[in-house]
């Protein structure tokens, strides 16, 4: 890992907060759920602090805490993804026109 | 491996760019499942450069950890049944949080010597946070999943425990911050947070669910960010605010749509203790009148406009479907037929969109709340399945009504109104609903799927 000062990464984060505040404003309600579901995806990057900390763990101790970690991100990233494309898939279907469902 | 930390930021770059790719696409159902797509790339991006990192050992571990998750996570996405899509969510959601927590519990384990105050208030956060989004996210599923009462539940002096759990987790978190070494002080601060965030969510109702759960994904969110500060990566601090960010602001949007402070939703504790607040007023002889399917299929048949308003019952009954192929059926009759969603009917938000579309019932026909309000006066036959507090006249009316004040939709002003209930048992209902008693309503009691069934054989009989 790099080090960057503190206050670069205090700067990233603001930045951060107003780019999320600004691209889900835009989100409609009706997609409120897949949002849910797919930012819990994208918090399955924790999954990159538990390989680091489990690669680089030296005693029984960190490596036990390491791979319950590793465990509980994997199944949040993958669990978070399969979810979040199966209810996209659900809305991905256009609507049918109304006319042919007359006949 | 890669040993050029320039490189190892670039990678984590393009990590970050597919996250907010993916959100961006949100926007639309049309590029939305693209979306998806675009931040798995990013995330096995973001895995691949961090396994390639110099150093990076213990691959056995690493692999099993990965396979046991992975099949966990796949299992538990594929075979949940769409109607229990709330509670995989906070599950889900849980495990990050815990993830974050144990990563923050490893690096403070693993650090030598003492830690700077802003790695120790990272460390600290990460692990507090982390820690209530896991506790919290699992009574959440618990209740979500009927493994614990949905009902608030609570006791005496909760409130004042709870600030009081919270208070000794700051203090630790504090010594920590001031270089407190002992791993006990972690350990601790751990455990409090997890009472803590059992403590948070069980006095929390189920109609409150979408902002608990919201809130609970806000709170991963922040810990996978502050697990960003302890490992110095600007890819955990980006995605993780993201996520802080779009939870944070979800939990604003149903607050309001509720006209309820964040405060009041989370130590309010009255969720669903709504019961006995207002008096049944039976006692003024009007009373409810119950129909019947067949003359609420002739009431449909000859209708012009419909409007379905559904809530957390239709999730229950698992009715959607069913629904979907009765408002079908009138609309080769030329009847026109709309959905009323409310912003916060069901679980989680958005919840009535996600179960109606995966009936298949076309989105341009789910209309919310300030779309659909305006045509309830020219709408012949409102027909609430399974909805009770969002429909209920009391938000506007009654200043002593616990919802006083919520937006809700106003079917009340349609020409006839058919509530699809259960039962009138006292305690299902929550709070009195005036709107049984009005002269323009007809209940159909009985298990909304059944009843729709029941619609669906009378209304082809016609």
């Amino acid at each position: 890992m790099s080090d960057i000062s503190l206050v670069i990464e205090l700067t990233i984060l603001v930045l951060a907060i107003f780019l999320g505040f600004e691209v889900i404003s835009k989100v409609p309600t009706m997609l409120h759920t897949p949002l849910m579901s797919g930012t819990n995806f994208i918090h399955g990057i924790v999954i990159v602090g538990a390989i680091v900390v489990l690669g680089f763990a030296d005693d029984t101790f960190t490596k036990v805490v390491g791979v319950v970690a590793m465990v509980l991100a994997t199944a949040n990233v993958v669990g978070g993804w399969f979810v979040t494309d199966r209810m996209l898939e659900m809305f991905k279907r256009r609507p049918e026109p109304r006319k042919d469902s007359k006949t | 491996m890669i040993s050029d930390p320039d490189v190892v930021g670039l990678l984590y770059l393009v990590a970050i760019v597919c996250f907010i790719v993916a959100l961006r696409f949100l926007s639309s159902p049309k590029h939305a499942r693209k979306g998806n797509w675009v931040g798995g790339v990013g995330m096995i991006v973001a895995i691949v450069t961090t396994l390639l990192l110099d150093g990076i050992g213990n691959w056995v571990l690493i692999v099993a950890g990965g396979v046991v998750g992975s099949v966990v996570g796949v299992v538990g996405a594929r075979t949940v049944k769409m109607t229990a899509m709330p509670q995989m969510v906070a599950l889900f959601n849980g495990v990050g949080g815990g993830a974050a927590a144990l990563v923050a519990l490893a690096e403070f384990h693993e650090v030598e010597g003492v830690l700077s105050w802003d790695e120790a208030l990272s460390t600290a956060l990460s692990a507090l946070i982390g820690s209530i989004s896991f506790a919290g996210s699992l009574v959440a599923f618990a209740k979500l999943q009927e493994l614990l009462s949905g009902r608030p539940i609570v006791f005496g002096g909760q409130n004042i425990v709870n600030i009081l759990v919270l208070v000794a987790s700051a203090a630790l978190g504090a010594a920590i911050v001031a270089g407190v070494e002992g791993e006990w002080a972690i350990v601790v601060l751990i455990c409090l947070a997890l009472v803590f965030g059992v403590m948070f969510v069980l006095p929390i109702g189920g109609a409150d669910m979408p902002v608990v759960i919201s809130l609970l994904n806000a709170f991963t969110g922040l810990a996978a960010s502050a697990t960003g500060f302890v490992l110095d990566s600007t890819v955990l601090i980006v995605a993780g605010m993201l996520v802080g960010a779009s939870g944070t602001l979800l939990t604003l949007m149903m607050a309001k749509a509720m006209n309820r402070s964040i405060a009041n939703v989370l130590f309010g504790a009255f969720g669903q203790v709504q019961v006995g607040v207002g008096q049944p007023r039976a006692d003024d002889g009007r009373t409810v009148r119950a129909t019947t399917a067949d003359d609420v299929a002739v009431q449909l048949s000859f209708a012009r406009k419909v409007v379905v308003v559904p809530g957390y019952g239709l999730a229950v009954a698992q009715a959607q479907h069913d629904v979907r192929q009765l408002a079908e059926l009138l609309e080769e009759k030329g009847i026109d037929v709309a959905y009323a969603i409310h912003p916060v009917a069901g679980r989680m938000p958005g919840h009535m969109n996600v179960l109606l579309a995966e009936a298949n019932v076309p989105y341009d026909q789910l209309k919310e709340m300030d779309e659909i309000n305006p045509e309830f006066p020219q709408t012949d036959v409102a027909l609430v399945i399974g909805a009770n507090d969002v429909v209920n006249p009391a938000a506007r009316s009654d200043p002593a009504s616990p919802i006083y004040g919520m937006p809700i939709l106003d079917v009340d002003k349609a020409a006839s109104v058919i509530v699809m209930k259960r039962s009138m048992a006292p305690g299902f209902a929550g709070i009195d609903n005036e709107l049984f008693l009005d002269a323009k309503t007809t209940m159909l009691f009985g298990n909304a799927k059944d009843s729709i069934v029941k619609l669906i054989g009378a209304v082809k009989a016609l």
